[in-house]
């Protein structure tokens, strides 16, 4: 299954920059049925890390607690326009994806 | 003598909603006709009025005449408990009145409805989340005690709450076949047993 | 970072845990949940089914191998700007009133040669309806922060609003139900949902300007056909057909109603 990109924004203001990123995953538990009573196998994120000009500014654990579409605001110290902010997932089936954004 | 109150009712339902347009309402029928489809136990049939519901379909509730011969016509539909007892289990009840499944497409089955009675009222002392379409039922057994006048009342109102208010939003769990004489049974315990949150802090 | 679900947990918790029970405690949990709310409002995850859905309006597909960039949604073929907020209207080419979703079934049908009954027939979120979804999400992001402005002069538009108004008031099934059973008060709930009077311009503004929306609670976005449907189901009717009459007088009412108010799709719901 093809994987959906992200929507981030990044912005920088008095030498802090904030990043906003919408992450398309379907953040499956495991623990739910389907309307046959089978169970829907888990499907998330299980790590996330987002990098400004490839040096890592973000790591983090995802689990199943998460929400549908992910939504995450972060800031960190630097950063000017232009930069470019990557993120990238990776999920418990092995897929990954990354995505990135100029900061405005 | 049926036929000629249905008359009647067209007669005074119409002139609010539509006008005098007659045609209009023609086409009204036919567009609800065309719109809607069977799915589940949802049957196409769910879609064609009882009168009442027609009289009840305007802005404006039915002229006074009208609502006491809703009411009247209503209040035969009510059928008191066989054996004379009232009251359930208040904990059975309790469950009822917080389930608001049934009678859907996306329900399976009609005979384990819930009452959905906390979409509307407010009823015990710890269910914060209720609805406010219909009044506060707080402490309602220690308010108003337990005459047998209350309790018949009461029955009568779950059984079919249009015979006491002709356009009321509640359903008729009785009369509808909504819940169980058992099922309405309980709900009468969960509003009047002393020991029921309904009632007790 | 913000986390939807325990969020909503945590702001449950603390405002039981803090308050004496009664009326007031169910203020405060609606101040929770509207709280909860804002919270979400900056990240709404609509974007990403918008995103789809202008990649989707500008790719080709069907028989015709087209794309949708010429579909004229009332305001000239391609402009999807504004769009959304003077939906439904009256299209001389079907010679029918149509709301967003009976008109993209129109131009695919049109200039990509797609069987409208493929999107009628497919199940919610899946398939056919789920690219619904998606162009619909595009479509009325286009339109966020417009006014609601629907031009009810043509005929055909009145007769709609006429027959809406009565289907908004028809009470029918197992439990007597009607719209206005739920929408016809000012300042009810249905448990802790605050309910919208749609008999009033603020209320229909409040309602019709705020759909179609992504809802947290199941992370699905819900077109205004799919809000209508749900509508129904919880009034134990019959089911209404995809795009049906009845849908569209009922659109026309509500948007008649709210006409000024302001769009604020994809909304986003708890």
């Amino acid at each position: 299954m093809a994987t959906k990109p992200m929507r981030i924004r990044a912005s920088t203001k008095d030498g802090v920059t904030e990043v906003k990123a919408l992450i398309a995953h379907e953040m499956e538990t495991g623990q739910r049925k389907d309307a046959n009573g089978a169970v829907i196998p888990a499907w998330f994120i299980t790590e996330l890390t987002a990098s400004h000009n490839g040096k890592v500014v973000l790591a983090s654990e995802f689990g199943t607690a998460i929400s549908k579409n992910p939504y995450l605001a972060f800031k960190f110290k630097g950063g000017a326009a232009g930069d470019k902010v990557a993120i990238t997932w990776k999920d418990n089936k092995g897929e990954t994806r990354t995505d990135e954004a100029a900061i405005g | 003598m049926k036929k000629i109150s249905t008359l009647a009712v067209l007669l005074l339902a119409l002139p609010a909603a539509w006008a005098g347009s007659e045609d209009t309402y023609a086409e009204f029928k036919a567009m609800m006709d065309r719109s809607f489809k069977t799915n589940g136990i949802a049957a196409k049939h769910r879609m064609y009025q009882l009168d009442f519901q027609k009289s009840c379909s305007q802005e404006k509730q039915p002229p006074k005449a009208e609502m006491a011969r809703i009411e009247a016509e209503q209040l035969k539909t009510i059928r008191y408990p066989a054996d004379g007892k009232y009251f359930g289990d208040w904990k059975q009840g309790e469950k009822i009145a917080t389930s608001g499944r049934g009678l859907t497409w996306t329900d399976k089955t009609p005979h384990d409805n819930g009452g959905g009675c906390y979409n509307c009222h407010q009823m015990s002392h710890h269910e914060v989340s209720y609805g406010t379409i219909g009044p506060s039922l707080l402490e309602y057994g220690k308010v108003r005690g337990s005459t047998d006048e209350i309790i018949k009342y009461t029955w009568g109102k779950i059984y079919n709450a249009k015979a006491f208010n002709a356009c009321s939003n509640m359903p008729r769990n009785g009369d509808a076949e909504i819940l169980t004489e058992q099922q309405m049974k309980h709900l009468m315990a969960f509003l009047f047993d002393p020991a029921s949150p309904v009632n007790k802090k | 970072m913000v986390n939807p679900q325990k969020y909503i947990v945590l702001a449950l918790a603390a405002t039981l845990g803090s308050l004496p029970l009664g009326a007031s405690a169910s203020d405060k949990l609606l101040d929770g949940i509207n709280e909860y709310r804002e919270a979400l409002a900056d990240g709404n995850p609509s974007e990403l089914v918008a995103a789809e859905g202008e990649e989707l309006w500008k790719t080709p597909r069907g028989p015709k191998n087209a794309s949708l960039e010429k579909c004229d949604l009332g305001l000239g073929a391609g402009v999807v700007k504004g769009a959304s907020a003077q939906l439904p209207r009256f299209f001389k080419d079907t010679g029918k009133v149509q709301d967003l979703e009976t008109r993209l079934m129109t131009c695919m049908e049109t200039l990509q040669g797609l069987d409208p009954k493929a999107v009628v027939e497919a199940k919610w979120l899946k398939g056919e309806k789920e690219k619904m979804a998606a162009l619909v999400a595009y479509v009325v992001t286009e339109s966020n922060g417009q006014k609601i402005k629907v031009d009810t002069r043509h005929p055909e538009m009145k007769k709609m609003y006429e027959l809406g108004k009565l289907a908004f008031y028809y009470r029918t099934g197992p439990m007597d139900f009607s719209c206005a059973t739920c929408h016809g008060d000012q300042g009810k709930r249905i448990r802790m949902q605050e309910l919208p009077d749609l008999r009033t311009q603020e209320g229909a503004a409040a309602g019709w300007g705020s759909w179609p929306a992504y809802r947290v609670s199941n992370g699905q976005f819900w077109t205004m056909q799919h809000r209508l449907n749900d509508c129904y189901r919880q009034q134990r009717t019959a089911e209404p057909i995809y795009g049906s009459d009845v849908t569209i007088a009922l659109s026309v009412y509500l948007a008649a109603t709210a006409n000024g108010g302001k769009v604020v799709t994809p909304g986003i719901k708890r």
